[in-house]
């Protein structure tokens, strides 16, 4: 016991003396640190973030130095200068030359960090001359990401179950940090990041990438990246927005520029098939089982795995007045939002018709709610409706 | 004519005794500090391990607000007005307050202000989940309705704060005895009245944020809601225009305690007394041009970024004149270690640390990583509970047997001590590691590499909750049954007018002026 214990107190100090950081492993996945040898910043996959952690260093560095020094004059005095030495006391109680030097010489340290400061930010602001632009929209609790003059955009969520949250389900590795559709972005591409939120203020933290901006509604946010290495590089919201604000992780994969055409294409392709299946008819029982997915991942967080809500903060939609009601509201309640409720967020413009048709038809008719009319809502419903509006 | 205290309950509801309303100042922060202290317990039992075992997230956001706003407002600050009630008047040769019927009035609604603020806990849509900083629109648009409730608690506790400030700032500048010039002023008094001037200067403000967020929630303007022309952001400059000096109001005062204690237990004067008096004034002026600091990754302008960075930088100049001078105190004195003086060098040790990464915080493009992580969570406890809180049972344990003519139990003294010490670091020198691998604060729940290190810092932070019971009973058994003592010093090397005083001090002191050499 005595030596791991001496094993570990030693590995942890070489580690935080040495400034170790782990470095991206060729897999794909980063090698992370965790347990007792998570102790420090990552140095991360790009520029910005190498200058960053420099940074870091050295700061941390001019402190440790401040400390040795200051804290070392105070053990002596503490150890030195005690009464039961017996000692008398001096009276002394000021020195102008002593006092002007402990001002000129923090002061002068403070300017020498500020150098190195100003070029990082500069650096950082830089966000002219970007290969690619993506657009991030935070939402209360999932990332959109829009691939600008592309056509290709996405709702990324967690995809961590909440079987898994409440404990009723192993946590796998990638517990909160994994989502359903991650952002996939080229290696060694000037990737220009544009980022907004439609209802709170969220933020983007990428560690690995350097990369952190708040993401504020009404107004959009520039930063970028250019990962040098391929990789899967997990981050997370850093604003408090609510209460799945530790729920909205987010995952970037940095891939090779070939790969990421390749993905891209494969984007479009797909978004045309769901585009023509618009006007497919389903079933009750397809509309049932997409239903019930679809309103996990995007409506559970708030009206309850069993649409019982949270009282005095989301309404039930067992028996509700709109789940049972005319469809028409239903439709205009989930596709613009509610008009008293800014909670209720408008998903017309980020889900598609079939999953919003999927959505309505598992409301009105799962938990034993029975609907007035209209028991099944087709997509194309969906787009009629919002045509017609 | 001399007489005593009034008898019963009317002691304390109609009190105009500077001695009495700062012990029910003194009483109901600690109240307010158990209670925001059993609201950490509940965060940190949440943390010990991923996944959510005893609370539902939606609770666990108004955990930690509810924790914020209470420390912060309700155990801090009153705490230290308290100690500026019973000491100002005595360190300053004054026989009470300036203004004595508005401090009864500035105490007295402190408890309805609280009590609004906490009756929310127990209203449909639970308490207020957006964070002690009160984002907007979190706090607006997507408030829960008792919004309104914490909105008012706010207002009456600033009006109290100005309140008590403004009878601080009359009672320094027009109740000292002749001969107490400013720069004969005990250090305490000195940070008061800095303090004082700083919240008269910056509640308002405060008063100004929430107003504007009544009147967007409830009167349809849009101040803070883009789709109205308005400016979330905006929100965020006034509140740490407030915000940022209101951390120095909650040090500052700490300060003066510090300047007290380490002189009496070195025996020697204190170092550099004039440097100190005015780096306390360099940093309360820096304060209101540094608050954008706070809103790094918000998306200011470049140069913007830049002048917050560099005048953030400046603040580190004067309060390392203050560290340096009271270990200069320390140098080639005689000391001794009774349970405040190790308090005052935890503070010195402590709140060093937490200037360190200040100073880390203060550098720009590092800040774009540890901005919103557990480093920052790591850094304000550092400076709030080991700066604010260890400098304030410091004071207690300091005066308490002037107070009271009682002396507390050294040996429990101590070990308080030691068990605050090590559980306040347990708890929170694993969070800078915890922040610096990428765990962002206000997390009701975490990824799977953090888990040791939280686990950690949970077992510390019931061992720090707990030393804190421990601190409770020695107060309490201090005064029923503490060894009597009539000495007026009490402490060896203690200076000051306060020590000129009869132990325990009578009801009402100084009713004719003393001399002051």
């Amino acid at each position: 016991m005595v030596s791991k214990a001496k094993r570990l107190i030693l590995s942890t100090l070489g580690t935080v003396l040495l400034g170790f950081a782990t470095q991206a492993s060729a897999s794909g996945e980063a090698e992370r640190p965790d347990g007792w040898s998570l102790l420090n910043m990552t140095e991360g996959v790009t520029g910005v973030s190498h200058s960053i952690y420099d940074l870091h260093m050295l700061i941390f560095w001019i402190c440790v130095v401040i400390g040795v020094i200051t804290f070392g004059v105070m053990f002596y005095s503490m150890y030195a200068h005690r009464k039961s030495s017996g000692r008398t006391p001096s009276n002394f109680h000021e020195s102008t030359a002593v006092e002007m030097a402990w001002t000129i010489i923090p002061a002068l340290i403070l300017v020498v960090m500020a150098f190195p400061a100003t070029k990082g930010l500069k650096d950082l602001y830089d966000t002219s001359e970007a290969d690619i632009d993506i657009k991030i929209t935070g939402y209360q609790w999932k990332w959109q990401y829009e691939y600008l003059g592309e056509g290709v955009e996405f709702i990324s969520q967690s995809s961590t179950s909440q079987a898994s949250i409440y404990g009723k389900a192993p946590k796998s590795e990638f517990y909160l940090e994994e989502v359903d559709k991650p952002v996939v972005i080229p290696v060694g591409k000037k990737v220009r990041f544009l980022i907004t939120a439609k209802d709170v203020i969220h933020a983007w933290w990428v560690p690995q990438l350097g990369v952190k901006k708040d993401a504020v509604p009404g107004f959009i946010n520039e930063t970028w990246a250019r990962a040098d290495e391929p990789g899967i590089y997990r981050g997370r919201c850093a604003e408090l927005c609510g209460k799945g604000h530790a729920f909205m992780p987010i995952v970037v994969n940095a891939v090779p520029e070939e790969e990421y055409l390749a993905w891209l294409a494969a984007q479009k392709a797909q978004a045309a098939v769901e585009k023509e299946a618009i006007n497919n008819t389903l079933t009750f029982d397809e509309l049932m089982t997409s239903g019930e997915a679809a309103y996990n991942r995007s409506c559970a967080s708030c009206h309850g795995v069993a649409g019982e809500g949270i009282p005095g903060a989301f309404p039930a939609l067992k028996d509700s007045v709109i789940a049972l009601g005319p469809v028409a509201d239903h439709l205009d309640m989930v596709i613009n939002g509610s008009q008293t409720n800014a909670a209720m967020q408008a998903f017309g413009g980020q889900l598609s018709e079939a999953d919003i048709a999927a959505i309505i038809t598992y409301e009105r008719n799962a938990w034993g709610n029975v609907p007035e009319a209209d028991k099944t809502v087709q997509p194309v419903d969906v787009l009629k409706f919002k045509q017609g509006q | 004519m001399a007489h005593g205290p009034a008898k019963g309950i009317g002691r304390w509801l109609f009190a105009t005794n500077h001695k009495d309303i700062g012990t029910m100042y003194l009483w109901f922060s600690f109240a307010m500090f158990l209670l925001g202290g059993f609201f950490a317990m509940v965060i940190r039992a949440e943390l010990f391990e991923p996944g959510m075992q005893i609370i539902k997230p939606e609770f666990f956001n108004q955990m930690t607000t509810m924790h914020g706003l209470i420390m912060v407002f309700g155990a801090i600050m009153p705490a230290f007005v308290g100690l500026a009630n019973w000491l100002i008047p005595m360190q300053i040769g004054a026989p009470d307050m300036a203004l004595p019927r508005m401090n009864n009035l500035s105490f007295w609604i402190l408890p309805f202000g609280f009590a609004l603020l906490a009756s929310t806990l127990f209203m449909e849509g639970g308490a207020p989940n957006f964070g002690w900083t009160f984002y907007a629109p979190l706090s607006t648009t997507y408030a829960p309705p008792t919004v309104n409730f914490f909105i008012f608690g706010i207002h009456i506790i600033g009006a109290s704060s100005i309140m008590g400030s403004i009878n601080i700032v009359s009672t320094i500048l027009n109740l000292r005895a002749p001969g107490m010039t400013l720069m004969k002023m005990p250090l305490f008094a000195w940070t008061w009245l800095i303090t004082a001037f700083l919240l008269i200067a910056v509640m308002p403000v405060l008063a100004g944020a929430v107003t504007m967020m009544l009147m967007d929630i409830n009167f349809g303007t849009s101040f803070f809601n883009a789709a109205g022309g308005g400016d979330p952001v905006l929100f965020q400059h006034v509140f740490w225009f407030f915000g940022h000096p209101e951390v120095y109001i909650i040090i500052i005062p700490a300060f003066g305690v510090i300047s007290a204690i380490i002189p009496t237990f070195s025996r020697k004067p204190l170092f550099g007394y004039s440097s100190m008096v005015y780096a306390t004034s360099a940093i309360a002026i820096l304060s209101f041009v540094v608050w954008a600091h706070h809103m790094f990754t918000v998306g200011m302008p470049l140069a913007g970024e830049l002048y917050f960075m560099y005048a953030t930088l400046l603040i580190a100049v004067p309060t390392g004149v203050k560290v340096f001078n009271w270990i200069s105190t320390m140098f080639r004195g005689a000391i001794t270690y009774e349970t405040p003086m190790l308090f005052a060098i935890a503070f010195v040790i402590l709140f060093t640390l937490g200037g360190f990464t200040g100073l880390m915080l203060a550098i720009a493009p590092a800040d774009i990583q540890y901005h919103d992580s557990y480093f920052v969570v790591a850094h304000f406890h550092y400076v709030m509970v080991a700066g604010a809180v260890f400098s304030m049972t410091a004071a207690v344990y300091y005066w308490l047997p002037k107070w009271c003519g009682r002396m507390y139990n050294e040996a429990l003294g101590k070990t308080q001590f030691w068990i605050s010490f090590i559980g306040f670091n347990v708890t929170f020198f694993p969070q800078h590691f915890l922040g610096l691998a990428g765990m962002p604060r206000r997390y009701a729940d975490y990824s799977l590499q953090f888990t040791d290190w939280n686990m950690v810092s949970s077992v510390g932070a019931f061992i720090y909750g707990a030393s804190q019971l421990l601190f409770l009973y020695n107060v309490i058994s201090t005064i029923r049954s503490g060894e009597k003592t009539d000495d007026p010093k009490v402490w060896e090397g203690a200076e000051g007018l306060e020590w000129t005083l009869p132990t325990p001090a009578p009801f009402h002191t100084f009713s004719t002026p003393p001399d002051v050499k």
